[in-house]
């Protein structure tokens, strides 16, 4: 059951079972947006602080498969302390991981990822994409808002 | 009547094929049942040799076509004991088309602002969303039983919800709960104060035997894919008399008895139903599909999947105790093939892609019942459904392949 244990890796169940960074943040002064993917009928939402241009803060809430939710906390734990446009880079690469972005270009330099790398096996699975990815998306959609000019 | 199906299982080519290197176990069956190789061959032969379009030609392969399409409605009449005989049955594109026929055929020219039908919370979205629609141009009331705590429907206040209503729609069997509904006794209240009954037949027609003058209903909507037959074809029975208070839904070909640059006139029989070319293979597979269920007789194919039901049932009571939860009866009284599956803090999705590595197919998710996953608080169920090839080694499979994933993910 090689493919399987490529989808479920430890560290994927381990941020399944033990997601970082749960919970919600007051809005305002944090900024939030919610994410669905009617496939498994995965939510979450993402809660964002920041101090500048950095995420000083960040929580997540929602249900779901594994790969989600995994996938949010990975995320959280990567971006957590980062500036906007380090999270905006990790987001280009996760998309390209993932064969979201397929635009030819430099390959995936997957050690970069740190633990979120974990999540590769996905793209063997392509039904399940858009379940790592809607953390991601989400976090896009809270660092959106904020950019657009107030 | 308790046979040897073990034979069956080779006449479905799709049985011999291997997935992620397991043996493919198909529990899937009330999302579609896979196809004998005699329905297939009877496709085939249509292509082949009959190829040709129905009605109105004059040469042989069309009227050969044609005594086959024609020959697939009388097989469909006396499947279901239909007491007009092939009249009373017209062809759709499956189940979904046959309630759009129904509700706009029927409940156009009878519902407005000051009518009610009566569905239930158990419904497939088929028999819920094009009364929606309907009911946003006529602005109807639209009533619904509720589904009890031991996901059976509530028949306590069913004469009141009945009081003033014109119609009532519901399942025969649960596509999620597996639940088998009293159709006579809901039939026999509703006509006590003359409200019309249609019954949602696509799990209830592939696994029972259905007499439809025994049942007391108006109407049934049913596809060919469930029962072993084709995709792309379905059918709905009506007593004649209900067909009377029909319009048309569809307009085209061959449905009109006249046409000139004024307008159209509908053909005077069940025809004006049958709008365009109609799916003339697959007709023929239904009937192939017809042929092979009541070769190995559905009485005894029922008894089958009801030995497999309560062994199922049996054996998911040992898989991790206190976490399983089956979202439906417990016990084979009044209940189905289909068994639908919490496991708690293992999502349905990871589940079912674990069971697919062990080559076992099952379906995660809402299964086009929403309102009924919500009475229930879940926003997706494993579900796991039979069809007459399967065996208790399949149950062996799902057991171990459950084990694991529980295993997994706790
Ligand atoms: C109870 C029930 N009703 C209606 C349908 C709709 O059938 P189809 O999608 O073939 O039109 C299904 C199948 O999913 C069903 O199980």
């Amino acid at each position: 059951m090689d493919g399987l244990d490529d989808l479920y890796k430890d560290i994927i169940l381990d941020h399944y079972r033990s997601p970082r960074n749960r919970g919600e943040l007051p809005v305002p002064p944090a900024m939030s947006a919610e994410g669905f993917n009617p496939l498994c009928g995965d939510q979450v939402t993402v809660y964002v602080t920041l101090d500048g241009d950095t995420i000083s803060d960040i929580k997540i809430t929602g249900t779901g498969c594994s790969i989600s939710q995994a996938s949010s906390s990975l995320m959280s734990a990567a971006v957590k302390g980062k500036t906007t446009s380090f999270a905006y880079d990790r987001l280009a690469v996760f998309k390209r991981l993932m064969t979201i972005d397929d635009t030819p270009g430099e390959p995936v330099n997957v050690r970069e990822l740190g633990e979120m790398a974990a999540l590769q096996g996905v793209v063997q699975f392509p039904a399940r994409i858009k379940c790592a990815i809607l953390a991601w998306n989400t976090l896009d959609q809270v660092l959106s808002t904020h950019a657009s000019p107030q | 009547m308790s046979g040897d199906f073990s034979s069956l299982r080779s006449d479905i080519p799709q049985l011999t094929r291997e997935v992620h290197g397991r043996r493919l176990v198909y529990l899937d069956s009330a999302a579609t049942s896979l196809t004998p190789r005699s329905v297939i061959e009877a496709m085939d032969q249509y292509y082949e040799r009959h190829h040709s379009n129905v009605h109105r030609a004059v040469y042989l392969t069309a009227e050969e076509a044609t005594a086959a399409f024609e020959g697939a409605r009388a097989d469909i009449a006396s499947f279901i004991s239909a007491p007009g005989g092939a009249e009373e049955v017209v062809f759709t594109h499956g189940t979904t088309e046959s309630f759009n026929l129904i509700a706009h055929g029927w409940g156009a020219r009878h519902l407005g602002p000051d009518s009610a039908i009566v569905l239930t919370e158990m419904e497939h979205h088929a028999n819920l969303v094009p009364w929606f629609q309907l009911r946003e141009r006529l602005g109807f009331e639209i009533r619904f039983l509720t589904v009890t705590d031991d996901f059976r429907l509530d028949l306590s206040n069913l004469d009141e919800l009945l009081h003033g209503a014109s119609l009532i729609s519901f399942t025969g069997i649960s596509n999620v709960l597996g639940t088998v509904n009293p159709v006579a006794e809901i039939a026999k209240r509703a006509h006590a104060v003359g409200v019309r009954v249609v019954v949602d037949g696509a799990q209830l027609v592939a696994h029972h035997p259905v007499d439809v003058e025994a049942l007391g209903i108006d109407a049934i909507c049913f596809g060919a894919h469930k029962m072993m037959g084709p995709t792309g074809i379905g059918a709905v029975w009506a007593k004649r008399d209900m067909w009377a208070e029909m319009d048309p839904f569809m307009g085209g070909g061959a449905m009109i008895a006249d046409v000139s640059l004024d307008g159209y006139v509908p053909a005077p029989d069940n025809r004006r139903f049958e709008a365009g070319t109609p799916p003339i293979a697959e007709a023929v597979g239904f009937a192939a599909a017809i042929r092979y269920l009541r070769g190995w007789d559905m009485a005894a194919l029922q008894a089958h999947e009801d030995t497999l039901t309560a062994e199922a049932l049996r054996r998911l009571a040992d898989v991790a105790p206190g976490r399983l939860r089956i979202i439906g009866p417990p016990t084979l009284d009044q209940r189905a093939g289909v068994i639908s599956l919490d496991l708690d803090g293992v999502h349905p999705h990871d589940i079912a892609q674990v069971l697919d590595q062990h080559g076992v197919c099952v379906r995660p998710g809402h299964h086009c019942a929403k309102p009924l996953m919500k009475r229930f608080g879940l926003s997706a169920t494993v579900r796991v459904s039979f069809g007459p090839y399967n065996t208790s080694s399949d149950i062996d499979v799902l057991i171990d392949a459950l084990t694991a994933a529980d295993a997994m993910f706790r």
